[in-house]
């Protein structure tokens, strides 16, 4: 296949690209074979409605994969209805689109439904040494699996239909070398709001970015998939993390891997020694404490230990007036309306055996509303075999069905204008969960105990509060 | 079916010169949750989402349509705007293109901002808006001149040559070369990658051949 010629040393994304590119055009735009497609009903809806309307083909319909996971109610019990006006119709439009050009639906009912990044992982869809694209900026989450994963748009995602291509300019290339020890409480999570809160919401230069270093090496699969997911967060164009034992081990057998892998070319996906990389952040894990973000850009946040700065310019002064909070103020003396465990980036089983063990035998502030919303149903299935949902619902929380939800308010549902929420999610902007509605970031961790306790808290001090 | 759900092409706009008003939104950090609150898109559809650009600082009601008179776009003053001047990485956060199609649908041709969102970056080209980078200095520089007078001193935009013009002076913008030819032709971009079918194809089969795992039925 028409790999690289060159025997220079080469990154993962230079192999990765070199592997995928079909041609490169007269203005430097690659154009890249596409492997694997995920598309929701938010976007996806669309695409295939405008892709019918030109009476274009779906080029290799075993290769797209339908999810339900944007706009679909998380409430027990739920079907096609929705709180979101007029939501039903991206229900419906991408059931039909889907079943007309012959594409597999993970549909509402599905035991496998889940959030797309969740289910390409879960089902072997998305795997070391493809590319893969969806119409949904935290595509780059499996990046963690060692596969070139991007983001795009709807007019992009048409083109990949119809053609199993994308066509893009070649990123830059950025290593991130995490070494130390990320000790507890800190999380996967906290090191990615560490990153995003001292190189800036767009430090990642639109490149492709790599996790490398002991650190990364020693996460754990999903703590992998919730850093590479806060990637774009950082404004990188998607981020990797060399495929290893653990990532064979968390492919192997299932539904859609292969039933021989190919591990020594998956062992072989790593960045040469001496390979360039354009640009590097070294970062020590050992230095990150639990966080929380205190305005509305994921890069403004501190330590749950720390206070809130002084604005340093007028896009701080704006978002200070938006979340409500004077600099100098205590952020454990912060509270909160609402607390909520969920999607793309924090609602893995491990996630949820996290918060767990935080809920295990304490009740949630009164007046405090508590939600959480499995990543999966497959996650929702696992969580329930070992109890964990009657921890969750002992402690006060409602425990729902698997979606996007009230992550970005496509649920139609809101904790309401002027509440501030606590949240696992990945974005903190204005009006991002509803609108006037106020969003801290943090760890599955740092939610549970501000649950807890009716204030921003960090684990560790919940041991020490008066029942 | 409604009839929204059957989808309806139409072509790109070629962009090759543009003149209009610009309007100053030079806020970090811009992220299309705020050009389209999620609410805002509820058509399956790119059409007709211009009523819901900017809605949380549009309107001073929630989910209304009362123009908040602070907002710059409801400013008589910019009235007719066609160019937005923005902040560092504008456009970032969520893929949805809607955002892109809410700016095109309300009129807006072309961002200059520091730098963009990737994703919405390419939004912008496969609409046929033009985002061009311009230094964070020259921005206000041109904010200033646009701002003693928006209805008069307008800007003129040469995409060929890359330079964006006052009546005064006239700065260079950036743009990658490809984005530059794809506005510039107004290419239909599948039409387009559909003429090396046949490579693509062929680099197919090779790379199946290669890693037969790839593939699914």
């Amino acid at each position: 296949m028409p790999e690289g010629r060159s025997s220079a040393p080469r990154t993962l994304f230079d192999k990765l690209w070199d592997s995928h590119r079909i041609e490169t055009d007269a203005d430097g735009e690659g154009l890249l074979y596409i492997d694997r497609v995920c598309l929701h009903e938010r976007t996806g809806s669309i695409a295939l409605a405008e892709l019918a309307a030109r009476g274009q083909s779906v080029r290799r319909p075993g290769h797209v994969f339908c999810v339900m996971d944007h706009i679909v109610d998380t409430r027990p019990g739920r079907g096609d209805a929705t709180p979101v006006p007029g939501g039903e119709n991206f229900i419906i439009g991408l059931r039909h689109h889907a079943a007309r050009f012959g594409l597999r639906l993970f549909d509402v009912g599905d035991e496998n439904q889940g959030i797309g990044h969740l289910v390409m992982a879960e089902q072997g869809i998305a795997l070391p040494g493809l590319t893969v694209v969806c119409p949904d900026s935290h595509t780059c989450t499996l990046g963690a699996l060692g596969c070139l994963a991007f983001g795009i748009g709807s007019s992009e995602t048409e083109h990949v239909l119809a053609t199993s291509t994308l066509r893009l300019g070649k990123p830059a290339t950025l290593e991130v070398v995490v070494e130390g020890v990320l000790a507890a409480p800190a999380t996967a999570k906290d090191l990615a709001l560490v990153l995003i809160a001292e190189y800036g919401a767009d430090g990642g230069l639109g490149a492709a970015m790599e996790f490398r270093g002991g650190a990364v090496a020693r996460l754990d699969m999903e703590a992998r998939m919730t850093l590479c997911n806060m990637a774009v967060e950082f404004g990188a164009a998607t981020a990797l993390v060399a495929p290893d034992a653990k990532t064979i081990a968390y492919v192997a057998k299932r539904p859609y891997a292969p039933a021989a892998p190919p591990e020594a070319a998956w062992q072989a996906l790593r960045t040469d020694a001496d390979a360039a990389f354009d640009h590097r952040i070294a970062i020590d894990a050992g230095a990150v404490a639990p966080r929380v973000t205190w305005g509305t850009s994921p890069a403004q946040g501190v330590n749950v230990s720390g206070r809130v700065p002084p604005p340093r310019n007028s896009s701080d002064r704006r978002a200070l007036d938006y979340i409500g909070l004077e600099p100098g103020t205590a952020l454990t003396a912060v509270p909160i309306d609402a607390a909520f465990i969920g999607s793309c980036t924090n609602a893995r089983l491990s996630d949820l055996r996290l918060a767990a063990a935080v809920l295990k035998n304490r009740r949630v502030a009164p007046g405090v509303a508590a939600v959480c919303v499995p990543g999966s149903s497959q996650v929702k299935k696992a969580a329930e075999a070992e109890g964990l949902h009657r921890t969750f619902q002992a402690a006060g929380f409602e425990w729902r069905e698997s979606g996007c939800a009230m992550c970005f308010y496509a649920g139609g549902e809101t904790f309401g204008a002027g509440k501030r929420v606590i949240t696992t999610t990945n974005r903190n902007f204005e009006g991002r969960q509803g609108p006037g509605t106020r969003s801290h970031l943090a760890s599955p961790a740092v939610v549970a105990a501000s649950a807890i306790r009716g204030r921003i808290a960090s684990p560790e001090t919940l041991d020490a509060m008066v029942p | 079916m409604p009839d929204e759900l059957r989808g309806k092409v139409e072509p790109v706009r070629p962009f090759a010169c543009h003149r209009g008003i610009a309007a100053p939104l030079l806020r970090d950090n811009v992220d299309t949750d705020a050009i389209i609150p999620s609410r805002e898109m509820r058509r399956v559809s790119k059409r007709g989402l211009g009523a819901g650009l900017f809605a949380n600082w549009r309107y001073a009601d929630v989910g209304g349509r009362l123009p908040n008179p602070r907002f710059v776009l409801n400013q008589p003053a910019y009235a007719g705007a066609s160019i937005l001047l923005g902040g560092h990485n504008f456009g970032c956060g969520s893929s949805r293109e809607h955002a892109v199609w809410a700016l095109s649908d309300f009129g807006i041709r072309a961002i200059f901002a520091p730098s963009f969102g990737a994703i919405f970056r390419k939004n912008c080209i496969a609409n046929g808006l033009l985002p061009g980078t311009v230094p964070a200095a020259d921005l206000s520089t041109l904010a200033g001149w646009v701002a003693a007078a928006p209805q008069q001193n307008l800007l003129a935009i040469d995409l060929r040559a890359g330079k964006v013009s006052t009546a005064k002076a006239e700065l260079a913008f950036g743009i990658r070369p490809g984005d530059r030819q794809l506005l510039l032709r107004g290419l239909d971009p599948i039409a387009h990658t559909l003429t090396a079918a046949a490579s693509i194809d062929a680099f197919e089969r090779a790379r199946f051949d290669a890693c037969p795992w790839a593939k699914l039925n």
